[in-house]
């Protein structure tokens, strides 16, 4: 194995210039930029595949008959709010609070589980009055969509309850800046596709 | 510092500590290695798979295969060779290279990059795994429904296809991810986005046709595995389920799949022509911004796998208008590369061999890719072995033969000893020869009718004699690769040492020693021009005076 003896440190040219500005790409931005655009062409195509079947049943299953535009509503003020609070919640941390960055996270967390909840009963109701995935192209196209959006709501709850104990056991927390920061941005995505499901699933489509 | 390898393999327990080493190894460059030794044993499978096949179609009425195990082979050799050979080749190479060419100590994520492998290796293992299970799937690469739902496939194999697929793909991403950040944010001082080396633009652009072509796929994968498990329709045409949403949706993915293979073979050649005719890259712009092209154009001509659909006369004419602006981006590359090798002192190593074969091989397949582009023309040959030969001509000889660039040409910065000249020269002109004797009659067969993916045919149709050719041929490739392996053994016995930079090359990875220390570089170099190298070794006359 070649040791670092052998490698003589290079002249890289000017000594001049070395300092350099901050970058504009960071590692941890790019990253999560990165993965959403990939999350954008996940759920671009559960969506296409919702539109392309939208209307396509006979029957009494379908979305103008089941589907119920306050409860959707109710949905979208939690999750609107709660994007207001996480961004609360980062500059918070940004700004060296501490306090203020958990108790916003915590409310932040209540919202989205406010969420799963009212998403919970819609969904009971919905296969009480016998719609299911089996059900027709309707129930096939919703429950994933709808279902794969809840799961991500699922996992941003998961990241933010991990960086809520992190940051009540710690005492410095300035490295939680970024992950906080990174996991909003994740957590206003999901917010987005909601919009576009409320117009596409609840409105558009109904 | 003590690495793994510093200690002594005496004991079991040494062999212990080595293995434990590699597993829980979070260095790109390792990473790059096991990805590299799981393309190649994937390789060896994928291609026994391939001349089983050839075995049952010498002749007429061949008795080697049952229609089933046949369609098994055909099946399990194209998800082999795409997904378990070309992409962790590829993503092996870059995850090797990419940090050394930048000037950076590791990727990005370092964790999220052994995922990536891990995922990637799982993904291959479960494929496999299939034939544990009661049999390999036997649905074709692209497994178009309703063929892979539950009333027409009972087993389990469609299942693990299905999984093995999400899982290496979920790698894949994540490996596209991991680039991407690394490519944008760790790049040593003064090297600017106008002064990457281009194997590095190629893989950037590469990332994100992972990002946004990978996902569909995935997407796809989940609805027909929700068909399968739990009854849904998305797929099912009996309950109103369309069987064309999964066509459309797998080649929104499958067509860009195939600049996400080729494209880094672009990066490969670009790399070493150069070095091997001794001349700058003639039009560095043109070939990134050509390759940016490529891109973007490689969303919008999925439907020319289609063609034989009927789905309109005008979505027809949108998607052949497509596929042959295509040419032109490509067009101009293959221009950059020949105007490069213009006037240039060429030493024909085996790097530059295969980057002339690639030249070469790559263009027929693009010339009869310009001929199914065309509708009509696509309505005649669909289905057939011409299909067949072309994109072998565009995968083999265009990935494979840039892979094989790549690998003589960087393998002597992973390991500290060159191949074999000879041997590589042997190996690379059996290839070729073995190559066009395959895929060429392949044309002729095709254009004589010959289905593709049919395990037997009946004597007196006049394809014995370009079946029999096409097998010598794969039975001569075979006698190629298994010279390669053999160049790979005496090498990592007794190669000549390499020393820092054996090709006189002028990009970072030749910095630094061979192979490079776990941290890359001593010293964070700092860049001025496109060849840093070049600057170093003249200092009389840098690069960045003229750039």
């Amino acid at each position: 194995m070649t040791t670092a003896d052998s490698m003589s440190p290079r002249d890289w040219g000017s000594a001049s210039g070395t300092a350099h500005a901050e970058p504009v790409f960071q590692a941890g931005r790019c990253g999560m930029v990165a993965f959403l655009a990939s999350e954008v062409a996940f759920f671009g195509t559960l969506i296409v595949a919702y539109l392309k079947y939208l209307g396509a049943d006979n029957g009494e299953l379908t979305p103008a008959n089941m589907l119920h535009l306050p409860t959707a509503l109710v949905n979208t003020a939690l999750l609107v709010s709660s994007s207001i609070t996480i961004a609360w919640a980062a500059t918070a941390l940004a700004r060296g609070s501490h306090k203020a960055a958990c108790r916003w996270l915590a409310l932040t967390v209540l919202l989205g589980l406010g969420f799963l909840g009212v998403t919970a009963s819609e969904w009971y109701d919905l296969i009480s009055r016998g719609l299911t995935l089996r059900t027709n192209l309707f129930g096939t196209t919703y429950f994933t969509l709808i279902g794969f959006h809840a799961g991500h709501v699922t996992l941003g709850l998961l990241a933010m309850i991990c960086l809520l104990a992190i940051l009540s056991s710690q005492k410095q927390v300035g490295f939680l800046a970024e992950p906080v920061e990174l996991v909003s941005w994740y957590w206003h995505f999901v917010d987005g596709v909601w919009i576009v499901l409320l117009l596409v699933v609840y409105i558009l489509g109904r | 510092m003590t690495t793994v390898a510093d200690i002594p393999a005496r004991s079991s327990v040494d062999i212990t500590m080595r293995l434990h080493g590699w597993v829980t190894t979070v260095d790109h460059k390792r990473l790059g290695i096991m990805y590299i030794v799981t393309g190649l044993v994937f390789f060896i499978v994928g291609g026994i798979e391939a001349l089983l096949m050839r075995w049952q179609l010498f002749t007429s009425d061949g008795q080697v295969l049952s229609g089933t195990t046949f369609n098994q082979m055909f099946t399990m050799h194209g998800t082999t060779m795409i997904f378990f050979v070309a992409m962790p080749m590829i993503f092996g190479i870059a995850n090797y290279v990419v940090p050394l060419m930048i000037g950076a100590r590791d990727m990005a994520f370092p964790r999220l990059n052994a995922f990536s492998f891990w995922m990637s290796l799982l993904g291959g293992v479960l494929l496999y795994g299939s034939f544990f299970a009661g049999g390999a799937p036997d649905v074709g690469w692209f497994a178009y429904a309703p063929l892979t739902e539950y009333t027409f496939a009972r087993s389990t194999a469609t299942d693990y296809w299905i999984l093995s697929l999400l899982i290496s793909g979920v790698g894949t991403i994540a490996t596209a991810i991991n680039l991407s950040a690394t490519i944008l944010a760790l790049r040593a001082p003064g090297m600017a986005l106008g002064k990457l080396p281009l194997f590095v633009w190629m893989m950037l652009i590469d990332a994100f046709l992972v990002l946004f072509a990978l996902p569909p796929l995935t997407a796809a994968l989940v609805m027909l595995l929700l068909d399968r498990q739990l009854g849904a329709h998305f797929f099912d045409v009996q309950a109103g389920g369309s069987a064309l949403l999964w066509q459309h949706l797998f080649w929104f993915f499958g067509h860009p799949e195939v600049y996400i293979v080729a494209l880094p073979a672009f990066g490969i050649i670009s790399e070493v022509i150069p070095v091997f005719a001794r001349k700058v890259i003639f039009g560095y712009e043109s070939v990134a911004a050509a390759s940016v092209a490529i891109g973007f154009i490689s969303f919008g001509v999925w439907a020319h796998h289609m063609f034989a659909v009927g789905l309109s006369p005008g979505l027809d004419s949108f998607f052949a208008g497509a596929s042959l602006l295509i040419a032109v981006p490509t067009g101009i590359k293959v221009f950059n590369w020949l105007a490069t090798l213009y006037g240039g002192r060429i030493r024909f190593d085996a790097p530059m061999l295969f980057s002339l074969g690639f030249l070469g091989m790559f263009v027929f397949g693009g010339l009869t890719g310009i001929m199914l582009a065309a509708a009509p023309i696509d309505w005649q040959f669909t289905d057939s072995y011409f299909v067949v030969g072309h994109f072998h001509y565009v995968l083999f000889g265009g990935t494979v033969f840039g892979l094989m660039a790549a690998f003589y040409y960087w393998w002597p910065k992973m390991t500290g000893r060159m191949l074999g000249r000879r041997l590589g020269q042997w190996h690379f002109w059996l290839l070729l020869i073995g190559f066009n004797l395959t895929f060429g009659p392949m044309h002729v067969s095709g254009l004589l009718g010959m289905p593709r993916r049919i395990y037997t045919y009946q004597a007196g149709q006049g394809w014995e004699l370009w079946n029999q050719l096409t097998t010598i041929g794969a039975v001569i490739q075979g006698i190629a690769m298994a010279l390669f392996i053999l160049n790979v053994l005496i090498s990592l016995r007794r190669g000549e040492l390499a020393g820092d930079d054996p090709w006189d090359a002028w990009t970072l990875e030749w910095a630094t020693t061979s192979p490079p220390a776990e941290y890359n570089f001593e010293t964070i170099p700092e860049v001025r021009s496109r060849r840093p190298l070049w600057d170093l070794k003249h200092p009389d006359d840098p690069d960045w005076k003229h750039e």
